[in-house]
């Protein structure tokens, strides 16, 4: 390789290493059972065809292989391609699960150990929404800023590949979403999602916080589980080790 | 130059026909000549409100469909003449209109009115869709309840993004609030949401506020629209309604409780 690289100076870089973050759909396993499996894995899929369509997922075996039962992972992921998935990664395997995997040329992953605060016990995640495929009243080119001066109502999306500034009132029942942060400055009641591809770093900025669901890169709380505390005040929201924090905007001295 | 007024609301029975027949009537009464036009092709309740549904020869389809001439449609009212109504059709659907075809009776009512009232059905579909695609300004009729306000607020958004003028990047629709079956007493209660509340949720101009009147329902039944009898509280609210729309400065009524005389004077509740 270096011998090549040395054979032609002039050759521009074909290829660069870079660090990326997904987020990727996990199946958990709590049954052996393939006829199960394949059942209940179709009737999820019914539920949202065009989520799960072609959607990569990674097998968790960590609670079968707790239980100590066995499991074909040849025969798993077969069933799990009939249902129109593709299988990226295997993880909590033992180690003949893990050779197994990689004959079938899919990647093993280690088990992520990171711990739940007791701050995230009412958050849920979701898997964010991978790409909008649906078609969306706003769609602007990567990286810019999206400014929005009129209200966001009702049954409104709007989707921003960088940030997102919202200077009028964001309406319950819409829902607006950014790859970056999202600001509204006046009251947010609909749905906020930032990082919608995975930025962990996004942060969600409100004058007024009624929202009806807020969510950071898929890590996301609903209307019930924010506190009388937070709400109807100017918030910012942040993820923490996994974690939504809500805190206000303005620091008490 | 001629002004397509659209009256729209999402959720049905706030009074959306109620409102059409009786700011189009207003309108004429200023002087100024207008059309309106039911667009709830199946569910025909224009022309009863109006009192002309027994001259009913030909509609809006046919028109469409260049069945017949506008002027063979047009009805005009018994009670001013410079109003005429376009009825809509009780025997087809919403299927039966086209954007084309919409487009092509508004221009040329255009030519001949000063204001055109589209009263729209209800629900977000075809009938609703074509009603507010070619306006200029819309009357968001709302109840003082959630869900009518919530739906509100979604047609606001479809105004403010499947509209004519918002496709053609034009000026968008002009929006104005009108707050029906208002009823202070119930506000004051806490079994209403308040004029403030709906305009905090809907941050929109409010055009009026209809207080719950039983002569609504009467004028209905008599065929006879509300703005026309005078003595009534509903009557003279749609009046102001008019009045601001062409740019009187008329201060709001009907949204405080109104103690009677004897009420105050002995302070009952």
């Amino acid at each position: 390789m270096s011998l090549d690289s040395h054979k032609t100076p002039t050759m521009p870089h074909a290829l660069e290493f870079k660090s990326s973050t997904f987020s990727v759909p996990v199946l958990v396993l709590s049954s052996v059972d393939l006829g199960i499996i394949e059942q209940q894995l179709q009737e999820k899929i019914k539920l949202a065809p065009e989520f799960f369509r072609n959607s990569p997922l990674v097998l968790d075996l960590q609670e079968i292989n707790k239980q100590g039962l066995g499991i074909n992972i040849e025969e798993l992921t077969g069933i799990i391609r009939k249902a129109g998935l593709f299988p990226v990664g295997v993880r909590g395997g033992n180690v003949q699960q893990n050779k197994q995997a990689l004959e079938l040329l899919i990647p093993v992953y280690s088990v992520h150990k990171g711990g739940v605060t007791a701050e995230n016990k009412k958050q849920k995640t979701i898997t964010p929404a991978p790409v909008p495929e649906q078609k969306t009243d706003t769609d602007i080119g990567i990286g810019e800023t999206t400014l929005i001066t009129q209200p966001i109502r009702s049954g409104q999306r709007i989707y921003a590949a960088g940030d997102l500034i919202i200077l009028a009132q964001v309406s319950a029942g819409a829902e607006i979403m950014a790859e970056g942060n999202i600001h509204v400055y006046n009251t947010l009641r609909g749905r906020a999602l930032a990082g919608v591809r995975g930025n962990t770093e996004a942060r969600i900025f409100c004058i007024d916080l009624q929202a009806e669901l807020i969510s950071i890169a898929g890590n996301y709380k609903v209307s019930e589980d924010l506190d009388d505390t937070v709400r109807n005040k100017p918030v910012q929201i942040y993820l923490q080790d996994q974690a939504l924090i809500i805190k206000d905007i303005v620091q008490p001295h | 130059m001629a002004r397509i007024i659209v009256v729209t609301s999402g959720k049905g029975g706030v009074g959306k026909t109620t409102t059409s027949a009786a700011i189009a009537m207003g309108l004429a009464k200023k002087g100024h000549k207008t059309a309106v036009i039911d667009f709830d092709v199946g569910l025909r309740n224009l022309d009863l409100i109006m009192g002309c549904e027994r001259r009913v020869v030909y509609d809006f389809v046919n028109v469409i469909n260049q069945e017949a001439s506008l002027n063979q449609a047009l009805i005009r009212d018994k009670n001013c003449n410079l109003l005429y109504i376009l009825p809509a059709s009780q025997t087809r659907d919403k299927e039966a209109l086209s954007q084309e075809g919409v487009g092509r009776v508004l221009d040329e009512l255009k030519k001949d009115f000063k204001y055109i009232v589209c009263d729209s059905p209800a629900g977000i579909e075809k009938g609703a869709h074509l009603a507010m695609y070619f306006a200029d300004d819309a009357f968001v009729v709302t109840n003082p309840e959630v869900s009518s306000v919530r739906d509100s607020d979604r047609m606001l958004g479809i105004l403010a993004s499947k509209s004519r003028r918002a496709e053609q990047n034009e000026e968008p629709i002009k929006e104005y609030l009108l707050l029906t079956r208002y009823s202070p007493e119930r506000v004051k209660l806490g079994e209403m949401l308040s004029v403030d509340d709906v305009q905090d949720i809907l941050s929109l101009h409010l055009l009026g506020v209809i207080p719950e009147s039983k002569s609504v329902l009467n004028s209905s039944n008599s065929g006879i629209p509300v703005i026309l009898d005078e003595k009534s509280d509903a009557g003279q609210a749609y009046a102001d309604i008019v009045a601001r729309y062409l740019g009187e400065n008329r201060p709001h009524r009907f949204i405080d409780d109104k103690k009677g005389f004897f009420s105050k004077l002995f302070g009952s509740k």
